[in-house]
């Protein structure tokens, strides 16, 4: 061990001294969670430097290797139940982590994959999501290379976890990155939102609905390159995963230093997902999906960039929900449908069903 | 989509905005006691919309906010003994109690459940035989019948595994006690529509009488709230003060009787402690004496422990619309949403944690009032 640790002498950085232990909401990605890697994480593995790859705090990491600009992503899967409807934790962790490499700008190449096994696991589950994987890899362009498994003791794991890590190429002249964003950019989302979160909720708690809302999961790296390729000029993107698009527009806000308006009437949101909302006592803008993406770009690419977006079946509705500005920097305000504002907060972890 | 998209009409609520802009000729404070209101207005900005004259008070009614710090700290110590699952709803899990809330708890190794129906802990309790089950009743008197019906579930399956750890509150003493203080700024009262769908309209009268007081029964949808503001200050422009109610397609004057008898079989009333407003005489339920066995209070010796608020917290004037929050020491120092001292910043609707979100706007003067 390295004389410069002192291990005995390590103390929790503030704020994370509020929390002596781990907490759900560390993993919910919200306030918790941006704590956790800002006050730990980055200042531990880049020892305070400035300007590192770690400290993009993108989805992935753009780094230079050998004259080529690689992005490289990981991602662990944990999502209870295993088989939700539109998806299981297979394609999850194949599309997951072909989007974080996507949303670097890059073309996703190869995955490595790890498994933590928990004894007793059914082998023919195990095989299903196994099978999801391969379909989902070659529906991605993406080829599985290398992997590991590990298997614990009953008890001692939730069945099955996925790991996944990728690489892929960003092609010359794309700079894409979520500290990109300027005034003036528009802002789309690729589709309807909510859709995973609800799903899954509503298979996990079993709530009956009364409809079939699916998991949007998805690979999104077809329809951006189709945009890259078009030459829009894509300033950031992001898929709003955990935190939902909420905390998507607040991880730009503060990475560009810009504010965000969004127009709510303008937020594509399903009626069933609305109304799974709203008995629930939940914010759409919060809730997780698994296939869209938001992308900032240049105003004057915003109409080109829809039409792109909508001729490809993953992001057929598409639509232009605001824009960037100056004002107001790291934070995120959308106009009511009534015609009033208010602040889109990020929440300390994940949202909770309202009593009231 | 019905009963949402209608009641939600943008060309409609700017003819109600205007409609109450035209009545409008001097200021007016009104209160909408609940917080689901509260929450429809924060959300959909209807307080930047209403003329300058028209001041909303966030009031008392988010029955999370309210809950008794002494209550709080029962429940975790309930929650962390070994043998119990403590169910609740989702957005308790996160009130602070004195030192600690129920997340913290769990991530110690207590079984903390969050649940949609207090039903469904009855049906933990019976798939846990070797277990205790308790669930968390809270809220207002919307919360109450399906919370008393645990007790009825528990009694009916013999479930001796199950109990209640009570801490409802009342409406209608909470308005009188508004009312009585001497420095009362609220001129008029939207009542809580599903408060009143339980308990019907009848218990509004005599306060409408005692204290010259307009109270008109409110619905949760943008036009709803809307609606309730605009009969509230016609009447106050006019001289009246009346019972009204502008949520007929969910409230009878009558209530929902059959939840009525559960309520009062099950529950009786007792003094309450509001979190940062203190005791309310007969303000809140307790379970009924010959339901004791299910009181998880005494079957976990818990009744003992006391708690201290914070005296730099000044929620109970701001409740009252007294001062702003920011005229509170403690906001945004001591006091962030993310380390409440009080109610009103416990949750994203209440009133401090509202102002403190516009504040960092960087426009105040669109920051909802009290």
């Amino acid at each position: 061990m390295s004389d410069h640790l002192d291990l005995e002498g390590w103390a929790c950085p503030a704020p994370l001294r509020d929390h002596p232990a781990v907490v759900m909401g560390h993993g919910g990605g919200g306030r918790l969670s941006g704590e956790l890697i800002q006050h730990l994480f980055v200042p531990a593995f880049t020892g305070g430097a400035q300007g590192t790859a770690l400290g993009q705090l993108g989805d992935g990491a753009v780094v230079s290797a050998g004259g080529s600009r690689l992005a490289l992503s990981t991602d662990t899967y944990v999502v209870r139940p295993r088989f939700f409807p539109g998806g299981n934790i297979g394609d999850l962790a194949v599309n997951g982590t072909v989007n974080d490499l996507a949303m670097c700008g890059a073309v996703p190449l190869f995955l490595t994959v790890g498994f933590i096994l928990e004894e007793g696991l059914p082998m023919d589950e195990l095989g299903r999501v196994v099978d999801t994987m391969a379909a989902a890899a070659r529906a991605a362009g993406v080829e599985i290379v290398t992997g590991d498994t590990k298997v614990v003791d009953a008890g001692h794991g939730d069945g099955l976890y996925v790991t996944t890590a990728g690489v892929g190429l960003v092609p010359d002249g794309v700079r894409v990155g979520p500290d990109q964003a300027q005034p003036g950019d528009v802002v789309l989302v690729s589709g309807p939102i909510g859709l995973h979160g609800i799903a899954v909720m509503s298979v996990r708690e079993g709530l009956e609905f009364g409809s079939d809302i699916r998991s949007d999961t998805a690979p999104l790296n077809g329809v951006v390159q189709a945009l890259l390729g078009a030459g829009c000029e894509v300033h950031a993107l992001r898929d709003p995963t955990r935190g939902g698009l909420a905390a998507t527009l607040h991880e730009i806000a503060g990475s560009s230093g810009v504010g965000v308006e969004i127009r709510e009437a303008d937020v594509p949101v399903p009626d069933d997902v609305r109304a799974a909302c709203g008995f629930l006592g939940l914010d759409p803008l919060y809730v997780a999906n698994e296939g869209r993406l938001v992308a900032f770009l240049a105003p004057d690419d915003a109409d080109r960039a829809l039409e792109i977006l909508r001729s490809d079946p993953v992001s057929a509705g598409a639509a232009a929900i605001g824009s960037v500005v100056a004002d107001h920097p790291g934070i995120v305000v959308a106009r009511t449908p009534i015609g009033g504002t208010r602040v889109v907060d990020l929440p300390l972890a994940e949202q909770l069903p309202r009593i009231c | 989509m019905r009963y949402l998209d209608e009641f939600a009409d943008p060309v409609l609520a700017r003819r109600l905005l205007d409609d109450i802009a035209a009545a409008v000729t001097r200021p007016w404070a009104v209160m909408e006691v609940c917080g689901g209101q509260t929450h429809t207005i924060i959300r959909n900005g209807i307080d930047q919309l209403l003329p300058a004259e028209v001041e909303l008070i966030h009031g008392p009614g988010c029955p999370v906010c309210v809950t008794p710090l002494e209550t709080i700290d029962r429940a975790l110590a309930i929650a962390a003994r070994p043998d119990v699952i403590f169910c609740s709803f989702g957005d308790m899990i996160r009130v602070p109690g004195s030192t600690d809330d129920l997340f913290r708890v769990k991530s110690r190794g207590g079984d903390v459940r969050v649940v949609y129906s207090p039903l469904d802990a009855v049906r933990i309790a019976q798939q846990n035989p070797d277990k205790q089950v308790v669930f968390f009743g809270i809220g207002f008197e919307t919360t109450a019948p399906a919370n008393a019906m645990t007790v009825l579930m528990a009694d009916r399956l013999g479930l001796a595994n199950f109990s209640l750890l009570v801490s409802h509150v009342l409406v209608p003493p909470a308005i009188t006690a508004l009312m009585e203080s001497p420095e009362r700024r609220v001129q008029g009262f939207l009542a809580a529509g599903h408060v009143c769908t339980v308990m019907g309209t009848s218990q509004y009268a005599p306060l409408v009488e005692a204290y010259r007081v307009p109270i008109v029964v409110t619905g949760f949808e943008p036009l709803d709230v809307l609606e309730g503001i605009r009969r509230v200050v016609l009447q106050l422009e006019q001289g009246r003060a009346e019972l009204d109610n502008a949520y007929p397609r969910a409230v009878s004057a009558q209530g929902n009787l059959e939840a009525q008898r559960v309520v009062a079989d099950v529950f009786t009333v007792t003094d309450r402690a509001w979190r940062g407003i203190g005791v309310i005489p007969a303000s809140g339920w307790r379970l009924a004496d010959r339901w004791a066995a299910y009181d998880a209070e005494q079957r976990f010796d818990v009744g003992g422990i006391a708690a201290q608020e914070s005296p730099r917290c000044r929620s109970g004037e701001v409740l009252q619309g007294l001062i702003k929050p920011a005229q509170c020491e403690a906001f945004g120092t001591d006091c962030t949403p993310r380390t409440p001292l009080g109610a009103p910043m416990v949750s994203s609707e209440g009133a401090c944690a509202a102002y403190y979100q516009f504040r960092r706007l960087g426009a105040p003067a669109s920051a909802p009032a009290g």
